[in-house]
């Protein structure tokens, strides 16, 4: 069984980015009113509204919350060409009462000169470190030494991608066979038949970031891609948000010691390709074991992808809105899923008197 | 096999309009967070009106409910038992243990079935009594499938026993027709009641001949004129040969005994013994297994294995286990009789007659909405070896498959996660990578949840994790500014550099505020004071202020020089630390040797001599001024012990 709640988010325009913190007890919402929420889940699973700020002078793309290792810490980027990181500072005991909280931006990356696309912190086992891309075609990596002090971010890497950035995802894999590894997706729209996904991996010797691959199967728009987490596995999982979700199998093969380094050479498989949404696919996004990747698109519908333990891909959820009106800012449905009628017609079985059967 | 095509179930969020939205969502651990927005857009937005909500999206309802948390619960003690025992046992013995195992879970079922039950009746809400009484209804069809996957599966009943389990899980099932059964026997007269020959119709049905004679005996006793139908019918109800446990026949016997009365009855029918009474006559037809008579009786079986098992005890008792499916397919269409198509359920069921072992928990996964019957049935069967019998190579990939979405499910739960780690522990391939991605992130709400979660950690050394976790909460404690929470935190992720920074706080909140905080968790850091140097300095320090305070003087100073020629002090405490000498340089006693001062001097100039440090104290008075009052102390102390030294004691 599925409740869906609502929450009235009271964003003044469109909300671009919902994220939730590493524990799922908080939520970050960002908007074109230039503003980030925040929200804290109280005891009860209620959510309310501990902080509402301006961050930007623009609209504010994408929010996401750093490892609660390095505290409570927020990043966001805009369409005005910077990327800001907040900390949230433990208020006065009134504050508290009140359940509100102060966030403070700790610095301002200004590098870009187009649209801040994405911005995404790295694993934590990389340190503090995120990554933004631009409409430019820029990758930037930026790191804090210093854990404490969270205004020193000194920029590591410029990586450029030759086409507009829209989406980019880390490899969230921590073990040491693999090294740091970033998918960038571009969403260029310009007739050619460029790969729309890069690979880019770290090269301990050149001690710099390299192409590793391009899927050179997708060329149209990309809007999003997400790297799975890794269970362990010896090759990587990657899904794409395109004209239709496309999930990618990268299985590294023997790194060459050639001069140029070693870098790794990867076997690409596609292992699904879903055109269910019937439109544009703009998000995906794994759970937290990388079992189920979540899609949403154009038709206005959210659906759940899950491998069996065959590894065959099937669709297993679909969330869909109904388009009626709302009364109230809080409202609890219960919906049976498809699952819950069939729970119905196994209590009719059960009984005997399903309406199906005739008595004769 | 073929993946049954089922529509992927569809969730309606109520309000979201597809037509003017698209949604964009964020996982959560155990919500889906989906709100309205609009993709495709470069530009600065322009300012559409705010439909902005967010809507939370939760699964696994059933986990919230009060009285499923006792089956799950329950079931865990059961399925770690199972873990446990004895694998050793082997034949016989082995299955009886399966057999009972499998017994705990049912009787673990219809516990809650009862629980359940009792909720539905004593709640007023309306609502709430509907989704109890949903959940009965499931929970009783789970045992129903659970029940029958016993007899054929664990115990695999043999041809003979068969027949009798089979008869036993249908009278234990069919319970529609309880309530009539006790209207009529309750009643002053029951073979005048208008349902008695119903009742009595039950009884041979369900194989109950004594109970059906009893009766029997009733109506004859008030209608004497059918006495001589009644004898022969009764005779025949008496002598019908059944399967027996005791193993004091064989089936070949049994089957040649059979066959004997099947023709005695056949001969009493043709003869038209019973041709007076329809009623008589019908329960003969069922006897000799007229299949028309039977069904005739639809609405007294309800069901079409009711009507499979009532064929067979008349037909065919010595049926063997793999002749099952002829008779249960065509019993089902039988009785159907193509008005209506097989519900869910019976699919289940005939995959079970069909021993199609895994197309059982296939259906069941999809029917079913949570994972925690398909995972702990399918756990049993493949304790009793039957999933690799069946020579697919995903055997035991099933029974991990279905354990981890049933505990990842639990993890959702704050206090059922528990349970999941036991479950993950008996996943060999993928349980503990599971695990760690899971407890990882466990709210850590309270200092006593994280130490639980730590404990489970620090038991599967899983080192990292508890690394994170602790450092979390040194972070949490830091922030808000408790360093003796945050330094004991860091001090068990056994990390140096955050030790070192919250021992800096302290020696900074020291100076300023000339005390130290927290001097339990100080003066009781044993051995992990070695954890960074710092860490060693502030422990040491607060050492240095006891032995003061417990005017143990000389030791004090022993140690305070130690601090400084070891190294152990930063730079930046040296001049506390040849501050808090003056005290004892000032003591009327002597406290430092010759020698000691001599290094303490040093120490002053090594101070003092450093370029930047010249420049401070050049430009700081008051630091002029300590210096000034340091090198007056420790030279005047260096002539008194010089003096004491030289003078030799007097005998």
């Amino acid at each position: 069984m599925f409740v869906a709640r609502s929450i009235a988010a009271d964003h003044r325009d469109l909300i671009h980015d919902v994220s939730f913190d590493f524990h799922g007890r908080r939520m970050a919402t960002c908007s074109s009113d230039q503003s980030v929420k925040v929200w804290d889940k109280s005891e009860n699973g209620d959510w309310h509204c501990t902080a509402s700020w301006k961050t930007h002078s623009g609209s504010v793309w994408r929010v996401t919350w750093a490892h609660p290792e390095f505290g409570q810490v927020l990043v966001s980027c805009s369409f005005d060409r910077t990327a800001a990181v907040w900390e949230e500072i433990v208020g006065e005991s009134n504050d508290k009462l009140r359940g509100q909280s102060h966030w403070v931006k700790r610095t301002t990356l200004v590098d870009s000169r187009t649209s801040v696309t994405d911005v995404k912190f790295a694993p934590k086992h990389m340190g503090l470190m995120l990554a933004t891309c631009s409409a430019d075609g820029v990758v930037r990596i930026y790191e804090a030494p210093d854990v404490m002090n969270l205004s020193q971010w000194s920029l590591q890497h410029e990586i450029s991608c030759k086409l507009s950035c829209s989406c980019i995802s880390w490899n969230p894999s921590s073990s040491r066979a693999h090294s740091p590894m970033i998918a960038v997706g571009s969403d260029d729209n310009s007739p050619n038949i460029l790969a729309k996904v890069q690979i880019y991996e770290y090269n301990e010797n050149t001690r710099k970031y390299a192409k590793a691959e391009a899927l050179m199967t997708v060329t149209d728009p990309v809007h999003d891609i997400a790297f799975a987490p890794n269970l362990g596995r010896s090759f990587h999982i990657l899904a794409v948000a395109t004209k239709d979700v496309r999930i990618f199998t990268l299985k590294p093969l023997r790194k060459e010691l050639t001069s140029s380094g070693g870098l790794t050479k990867f076997e690409i498989h596609i292992v699904a390709q879903f055109d269910n949404h019937n439109s544009q696919v703009w998000r995906v996004s794994w759970n937290i074991t990388g079992t189920v990747l979540a899609s949403s698109g154009d038709d206005g519908c959210v659906r759940l992808w899950k491998a069996n333990y065959m590894d065959n891909w099937k669709c297993t959820g679909i969330l869909k809105g109904n388009g009626s009106p709302v009364n109230g800012s809080s409202q609890q449905g219960i919906f049976n899923a498809s699952l819950g009628s069939a729970n119905t017609s196994l209590q009719n079985s059960l009984n005997g008197s399903s309406a199906s059967r005739k008595q004769s | 096999m073929e993946e049954p095509d089922t529509e992927p179930p569809l969730v309606v969020v109520p309000g979201a309009d597809p037509s003017a939205r698209q949604l964009c969502f964020a996982w959560g651990p155990a919500e889906v967070l989906v709100c309205e927005t609009r993709f495709g857009r470069a530009d600065a937005g322009e300012g559409a009106p705010g439909s902005s909500r967010v809507f939370v999206v939760r699964r696994d309802q059933d986990i919230y409910i009060q009285t499923l948390r006792k089956l799950f619960n329950e079931s865990h003690g059961i399925f770690m038992g199972l873990q446990r025992s004895e694998e050793e046992l082997a034949g016989k013995s082995r299955k009886a243990q399966l057999v009972q195992v499998s017994k705990n879970y049912r009787s673990v079922i219809r516990a809650c079935m009862e629980d359940m039950h009792q909720a539905a009746v004593s709640t007023r809400d309306p609502a709430l009594q509907g989704q109890y009484s949903t959940q009965v209804s499931i929970l009783s069809a789970m045992e129903l499938i659970w029940n029958l996957c016993e007899i054929l599966f664990v115990e695999a009943a043999a041809a003979g026993l068969l027949l009798l389990r089979l008869l036993d899980w249908v009278r234990l099932h069919v319970c529609d027709v309880d309530s009539m059964v006790r209207e009529v026997l309750s009643s002053e007269n029951p073979s005048k009641h208008k349902l008695f020959w119903n009742v009595v119709d039950v009884f041979v049905l369900q194989g109950r001949m004594d109970e059906a004679r009893h009766l029997l005996s009733k109506e004859v006793t008030a209608n004497p004129t059918s006495m001589n139908m009644y004898k022969i019918l009764d005779d025949l109800m008496k002598k019908m040969p059944m399967p027996s446990l005791g193993n004091t026949q064989t089936l070949t016997e049994l089957e040649l005994k059979w066959q004997h009365w099947h023709e005695e009855c056949q001969r009493f029918l043709q003869d038209g013994t019973f041709a007076s009474n329809p009623h008589m006559e019908s329960i003969c037809k069922i006897l000799v297994g007229d299949e028309d008579a039977i069904l005739e009786k639809k609405e007294l079986m309800t069901t079409w294995y009711h009507f499979l098992v009532t064929r067979l005890l008349y037909s065919h008792p010595t049926v063997k286990p793999m002749e099952l499916r002829f008779y249960a397919q065509s019993s089902m269409d039988l009785f159907l009789g193509g008005e209506s198509s097989p519900e869910p359920l019976d699919m289940i069921l005939m995959a079970a007659f069909e021993f199609e072992m895994h197309q059982v928990i296939k259906e069941c996964s999809i029917v079913l909405s949570n994972w925690w019957f398909v995972a702990h049935l399918t756990d049993l069967l493949d304790h009793c070896k039957l999933l690799q019998s069946h020579n697919l190579y995903f055997g035991s990939n099933m029974r991990e498959f279905l354990l981890l979405e049933y505990a990842s499910g639990l993890f959702s739960h704050h206090s059922l996660w528990q349970l999941g780690v036991d479950y993950f522990d008996h996943c060999p391939e993928f349980g503990r990578v599971y695990l760690e991605l899971h407890i990882e992130r466990i709210p850590l709400n309270t200092e006593q949840k994280a130490l639980k979660v730590l404990r489970i950690c620090e038991q599967r050394q899983m080192h990292e994790q508890v690394r994170s976790i602790c450092k979390i909460m040194a972070m949490k404690a830091l922030r808000n500014n408790r360093l003796g929470s945050a330094l004991s935190w860091s001090i068990r992720a056994k990390d140096a550099a955050f030790a070192t920074l919250i021992s800096d706080r302290f020696l900074k909140d020291y100076c300023e505020r000339g005390c130290f905080s927290d001097l339990d968790l100080i003066d009781n850091l044993g051995p992990s004071m070695l954890l960074s140097d710092r860490l060693t300095f502030l422990g040491k320090y607060r050492e240095f202020h006891r032995l003061y305070g417990e005017k143990r003087f000389p030791e004090a100073a022993r140690l305070l020089l130690t601090l400084m020629t070891a190294h152990i002090a930063p730079c930046s405490f040296w001049m506390t630390l040849l501050t808090d000498a003056l005290p004892l340089l000032e003591q009327k006693e002597i406290i430092f040797s010759a020698e000691q001062t001599y290094e303490l001097m040093r120490c002053l100039e090594d101070l003092t001599a450093g370029n930047v440090d010249k420049q401070k104290f050049q430009e700081d008075d008051v630091e002029t001024t300590k210096v000034e009052m340091l090198r007056l102390a420790l030279a005047r102390n260096l002539a008194r012990v010089i003096v004491k030294e030289g003078t030799v004691e007097g005998s």
